[in-house]
């Protein structure tokens, strides 16, 4: 039995649990999954329309709002009673805080990242980026592992529905408020993005390629001649070069325009995420071998200090 | 405060990875290696919490020998000494065993803060730091934007998804895993690479019976899914080709 660890936020699932069951349906064999949290009554039937055995909503008043501690203390237990083989997890934020810890506790392999499963010889191999994305790695780990899927590894859409909807069990999980060492404060938001680039038609993106702050004005000027607007890789907003709301991947916006330039972006999958959806990708790079030309429709291998001129040249000539 | 900040030798960035004769890991007698940059962020916070508290800044790593080449170069931005696990294995060990091989030569130096990075760039499983917190029994916090120490507990400024963040409070110790960007980092001064040869590097084994619970069975370049027109030529040309292409094609531009 596979056992799936759902996510929710306010009662609401993400689209990330949805992958992480398909994963797990296409993995083979039974499927349990499990969600944590307090108010998940209609998130908890959601999940039991998808063909799997069983829904555990597990319950506790400490796992109201998500706390490391809370959440490996639950989840020890509930591996412990329903002992599946592996337990899958989206590769969220909140799986990568907690789900270290859990392995330890658990004395289980963690895979992180994952984008696919092989079978082979009777055995499951997961499949992740190393390297920046540069390589992928056949993984075996040893014994019934953890193993969390990369958002939009798997296609939501493809979870099968069950014929009837599948038991919901709770499950109260025995947490004790006073052992759970962080202490959060409610969620905000910094002041509003001043930039909505998810709305944009064209983007052009910059990346570490760009080497010198002083080159950004080029990235704006051939902006302005296509009639797009400035994105950038985390790095190029880590120095400051360009402000936080510009930042497309995991950590910044999620971008799908209809064309998009990066320039001198390698193309790391913490990018990758945040604009893969866009319909025509035009790359630049000096590096003839950068996994962004993986998912390009177009590409340039040279310089961008040459490149760049000539393409604001050929645009107002 | 007694700061330990744990930090990684990689392959450096600019490195193209090449896979090794039995595709199990890359050739790395070829590449030249550095600090991972996230972890350099690590340090980075730990050296400004040390100047604005006091204490000391000691740096860890676990790794085959070349390591001290990375240590060396966090006593030189201005860590006191260095804590080095050493044996080849680890180059190429899972995060479960580098935590492992930490957890047992730092358990005894009592920090009251470890940082690292979030993740590594060679096999960026992005478990080390939290690990390490469970096998040391400190409390931990991931993806951190801002540090502010309090007496005996911290408030962190986690980032969570999509734009939003949150404040926490724990309690020391605790291990921190810290977000790129956090800071801007410092680079070490001639006087700071003078003072680095004479600071301590503690040399220490592994303990007996670590392993990695899980292993790399296949590496290999992925296999492209997309059909990319690449367009050569001048930079000019290149120009012209494109932006043809873009408006005639691709219909993306008018």
């Amino acid at each position: 039995m596979i056992l799936v660890i759902a996510e929710q936020q306010g009662g609401t699932l993400n689209r990330a649990s949805w992958e992480t069951v398909a994963a797990a349906q296409q993995a083979g064999g039974p499927v349990k999954v499990a969600l944590l949290g307090t108010g998940t009554d209609a998130a908890g039937a959601e999940l039991a329309g998808a063909g799997v055995a069983e829904v555990l909503l597990v319950q506790a008043p400490a796992l109201e709002s998500y706390t490391l501690d809370g959440f490996v203390a639950a989840l020890a237990q509930i591996v412990a009673s329903e002992r599946p083989g592996d337990v899958f997890l989206p590769h969220t934020y909140q799986t990568r805080d907690f789900a270290p810890a859990l392995a330890v506790r658990l004395g289980r392999a963690l895979v992180t990242d994952c984008v696919a499963i092989k079978r082979t010889d009777g055995r499951l191999l997961f499949v992740r980026p190393v390297f920046q994305g540069r390589l992928l790695a056949d993984v075996a780990p040893a014994g019934p592992a953890l193993v969390t899927f990369q958002i939009g590894a798997v296609r939501a859409d493809s979870v099968t529905r069950g014929a009837a909807p599948a038991a919901i069990r709770i499950v109260t999980a025995a947490v004790e408020a006073a052992a759970i060492r962080q202490r959060p404060e409610a969620p905000f938001r910094e002041a509003k993005q001043a930039v909505d680039l998810s709305q944009a038609e064209r983007i052009v993106a910059v990346g570490r390629g760009i080497k010198d702050q002083d080159k950004i004005a080029l990235v704006q000027q051939l902006a302005e001649a296509m009639g797009a607007e400035v994105g950038a890789s985390r790095p190029i907003c880590d120095s400051g070069w360009l402000p936080m709301d510009r930042q497309i991947g995991s950590s910044g916006q999620t971008v799908a325009p209809k064309v998009y330039v990066a320039l001198g972006i390698s193309g790391a999958i913490q990018h990758l995420v945040g604009m893969k959806g866009a319909r025509t990708i035009v790359a630049i790079n000096k590096d003839p071998e950068a996994p962004i030309f993986e998912i390009a429709d177009y590409g340039i291998v040279g310089d961008l200090f040459e490149i760049v001129p000539a393409l604001i040249k050929e645009l107002q000539g | 405060m007694k700061i330990a900040v744990c930090l990684k030798q990689v392959p450096a960035r600019d490195w193209q990875p090449r896979v090794n004769d039995q595709k199990t890991w890359v050739r790395d007698q070829d590449a030249s290696f550095e600090v991972n940059e996230p972890d350099a962020y690590a340090l980075e916070e730990g050296l400004r919490l040390k100047e604005k508290l006091g204490g000391e800044v000691v740096v860890c790593s676990a790794g085959p020998p070349r390591v001290s080449h990375a240590l060396r170069e966090a006593l030189a931005r201005g860590a006191d000494r260095a804590i080095h696990v050493e044996d080849e294995t680890l180059a190429t060990a899972d995060a479960f065993a580098v935590a492992g091989a930490l957890a047992s030569a730092m358990r005894d130096e009592q920090f009251d803060l470890v940082l690292t990075g979030l993740q590594s760039d060679d096999q960026g499983s992005a478990q080390t730091g939290v690990m390490l917190a469970e096998l040391l029994g400190i409390a931990s916090a991931t993806i951190i934007m801002e540090v502010d120490v309090q007496p005996g507990a911290l408030r962190v400024k986690r980032e969570l998804e999509g734009g939003w963040f949150q404040w926490m409070a724990l309690p020391l110790p605790a291990l921190l895993t810290i977000q790129s960007g956090i800071n801007q980092l410092r680079y070490a001064t001639l006087k700071g690479i003078m003072a680095a040869k004479k600071k301590e590097i503690r040399k220490v084994a592994p303990p007996a019976g670590l392993s990695s619970r899980q292993q790399i069975v296949s590496l290999y370049v992925p296999e492209k899914r997309k059909h990319t027109e690449m367009i050569g030529g001048s930079a000019a040309d290149a120009a012209k080709t494109l932006i043809r292409m873009l408006r005639d094609e691709a219909r993306v531009l008018s």
